[in-house]
C-alpha cells in the first residue's frame, strides 16, 4: 500500500505555555477529503499551519508521500511546492491583478513560461467563474470572488495537497454557496483535501472522514455520518449541541 | 512537557546550526575587517594621512573646544527637534483639512512645504542669517545661533509635515468612521483616534528624520556660530592638521547611535503591545 499524501504524526505546538497541539495524529490519503471541527482555539488553523510548514514544530512529524517535511534539514519552501493553502481572509496580494496573482507561483516558482502559467490561469479562473475578472484587481471584487481567486492560486501549480483554512468564515452568508460549490467540485474530481470548517452540512455532505479537535487533541474521526450523528464522545456531543442551538445546522 | 527522541535530536541539530552560522559570521568578519586593514595601511598614502587625519595628540588637544562646540549643536538639536515636531503637526493638519473655507490655508501650507522641501538647506541658511538681518527690522535677532535655528526649523518642518501627512492618510477612512460613529468631532477625531495610529506608524521615518537634522545642526556654522564644526575648523587652521574634523564627524557618529538604538526599541516596543509577532 502507498503511504499516504499526509502523516501528522505526534504533532505538538506550543504558544510560550500554552500547548495548541497537543499530540495529534492523522493521515489524508489520496482523493480524501478530510473534514476538522470544532470549537475557535482548538487547534485548526493551527494545525493546517503546521501542515503548510508556516509553523514551527515543537515535536512530531509531518509526512507528505512518506517524506519528513518537517525535519530540519528539509527545505520548506520546495516541501511547500505540493501544497496549497487557501486562508480565511483570502490573503491575496492587493498589488497585483487577479490574474498575476494566479500565475505568481507558477512563473517564479516553479518556472513556468509567462504564456503558459496564463494559459492556465485563465483554465482555471474560466473554471470557478471568473474568467472576465481577469484583470481586475482583488479590492474590486466581492468576499466570494476573492476567496474564488484564492482557490485558483491554490490551484495554479497542481499541489498534491489541498489545505483549506475556514475558507467562508470571513464571507457574507450569501456568498458562502459559491465557494462551497467550488470546493465540492474540487473534492468530485478526486482531490485530496485537508479543511478546517465551521459549515457542519457542508462536511456531512463533501467530507469523507470528519476529525473533532479539542484542546489541541484529536478527540474523534471517523465517517461523517458517524461523527455528526452519533458521536462517541461527551465532548463532540457538547460541541454539536452548541451548534445546533446555534441554528448552524 | 515530555519530548520526544526525535525532537531532541532535532534541537541538537538545530543548536548545531546556529553554533556554526555564528562562526561562520565570525570567521568573515575577521577575514573582512583583516582585508580593509591591510589594504588601507598597505596604500602608499597611508603614513601621511595618518598623521594628518589620524593624530592623537592633536585629536587631543582639540577635543575640549570641539567638546564645546557639540554642546551648542546639541542644544540647538533639542530646541529645533521640539519646535520642528510642533509646528510640523500643525502644518500636516492643516493639510488635511476639508472643504472650501479652508482653500487659501491649504494652498499656503502646501506652498510653503514646497518651497523649503525644495531649497537646499544651505541656501535657506545664507537667505534667513544673512538676509533677515539685513533688513533691520526691529525684533529680529542678529545672533547666528538663533538665525540658523530658525532655518533647521524652517527646512525641517516642511519635511516632518510630509512625513506626518503621510502618517495620518494611512489610517483607514474605517477608523475615522467609527470614531464619528461615536460623535467624536473632526478635531477630537483627529487628535485621540488618527494621531496616535499615524504617529506610531512614521516613527521610523521620524526618528530618521531626527538623525539628519543632528548632523546638519553642524551647517550652522557656515553662519559662523562657533559649533562643533567651526571649532574643529579653528583647531584645523591653528595645527594644519585634518584631525579635528574627524573628530567631530566621530562625535556625531556617537550622537547618532543612541538615536538609532531608541527607534529600534520604539518600534519593537509597540510591535509587542499591538501583539504583532
Amino acid at each position: 500500500m502507498t503511504a499516504p499524501v499526509l502523516s501528522v504524526r505526534n504533532l505538538v505546538k506550543r504558544y510560550g505555555t500554552n500547548t495548541v497541539l497537543d499530540g495529534v495524529d492523522l493521515d489524508v490519503r489520496e482523493h480524501e477529503v478530510v473534514a476538522l471541527i470544532g470549537s475557535s482555539g482548538s487547534g485548526k488553523s493551527t494545525l493546517l499551519r503546521c501542515v503548510n510548514l508556516l509553523e514551527e514544530l515543537d515535536d512530531g512529524q509531518v509526512l507528505l508521500d512518506g517524506v519528513d517535511v518537517s525535519d530540519p534539514r528539509v527545505d520548506a519552501d520546495v516541501a511547500r511546492r505540493g501544497m496549497g493553502i487557501v486562508f480565511q481572509a483570502f490573503n491575496l496580494f492587493p498589488h497585483m491583478t487577479v490574474l498575476d496573482n494566479i500565475t505568481l507561483a507558477p512563473r517564479v516558482v516553479h518556472g513556468v513560461a509567462r504564456g503558459d502559467a496564463e494559459r492556465t490561469a485563465l483554465e482555471l479562473l474560466d473554471r470557478v467563474g471568473l474568467a472576465d475578472r481577469a484583470g481586475s484587481y482583488p479590492d474590486r471584487l466581492s468576499g466570494g470572488q476573492q476567496q474564488r481567486v484564492a482557490i485558483a492560486r491554490a490551484l495554479a501549480y497542481s499541489p498534491r495537497l489541498l489545505l483549506l483554512d475556514e475558507i467562508t468564515s470571513a464571507l457574507d452568508p450569501e456568498l458562502v454557496g459559491e465557494v462551497l460549490a467550488l470546493v465540492r467540485e474540487l473534492a468530485a474530481q478526486g482531490r485530496t483535501i485537508l479543511m478546517a470548517t465551521h459549515e457542519m452540512g457542508f462536511a456531512r455532505q463533501v467530507a469523507d472522514r470528519v476529525c473533532f479537535l479539542d484542546g489541541g487533541r484529536l478527540v474523534e474521526s471517523g465517517p461523517p455520518g458517524q461523527v455528526l450523528g452519533e458521536p462517541v464522545h461527551e465532548r463532540t456531543r457538547q460541541f454539536l449541541r452548541r451548534i445546533i442551538e446555534a441554528g448552524r445546522l | 512537557m515530555t519530548v520526544s527522541d526525535l525532537q531532541r535530536e532535532r534541537l541538537a541539530y538545530k543548536r548545531f546550526r546556529s553554533r556554526r552560522s555564528t562562526v561562520v559570521a565570525l570567521l568573515s568578519t575577521l577575514v573582512f575587517a583583516a582585508v580593509g586593514y591591510a589594504t588601507v595601511t598597505g596604500a602608499p598614502g597611508w603614513p601621511r594621512v595618518r598623521e594628518s587625519f589620524f593624530n592623537v595628540d592633536v585629536a587631543w588637544r582639540a577635543l575640549p573646544a570641539v567638546l564645546e562646540g557639540l554642546w551648542l549643536n546639541l542644544r540647538v538639536l533639542l530646541v529645533c527637534g521640539v519646535l520642528i515636531l510642533v509646528l510640523a503637526l500643525g502644518v500636516a493638519a492643516l493639510r488635511t483639512l476639508r472643504g472650501p473655507v479652508w482653500f487659501p490655508v491649504r494652498a499656503l501650507a502646501t506652498a510653503y512645504v514646497d518651497l523649503f522641501r525644495g531649497m537646499p538647506l544651505i541656501i535657506t541658511l545664507y537667505l534667513v542669517g544673512f538676509g533677515l538681518p539685513s533688513l533691520r527690522l526691529t525684533g529680529v535677532p542678529n545672533d547666528y545661533v538663533v538665525l540658523g535655528g530658525a532655518a533647521l526649523v524652517l527646512t525641517y518642518t516642511a519635511y516632518v509635515a510630509e512625513v506626518f501627512r503621510a502618517g495620518i492618510e494611512s489610517v483607514h477612512p474605517s477608523q475615522v468612521a467609527a470614531a464619528r460613529s461615536l460623535g467624536l468631532g473632526p478635531r477630537r477625531t483627529l487628535r485621540l483616534v488618527v494621531l496616535p495610529q499615524a504617529v506610531r506608524r512614521v516613527l521610523p521615518a521620524l526618528l530618521n528624520d531626527f538623525v539628519a537634522l543632528q548632523k546638519d545642526c553642524g551647517l550652522i556654522s557656515v553662519l559662523g556660530a562657533v559649533d562643533a564644526v567651526r571649532a574643529a575648523q579653528i583647531e584645523q587652521a591653528r595645527s594644519f592638521n585634518f584631525t579635528p574634523y574627524v573628530l567631530a564627524g566621530l562625535l556625531f557618529v556617537l550622537l547618532a547611535v543612541p538615536s538609532a538604538r531608541f527607534a529600534d526599541a520604539m518600534a519593537r516596543r509597540a510591535e509587542r503591545r499591538e501583539g504583532r509577532r
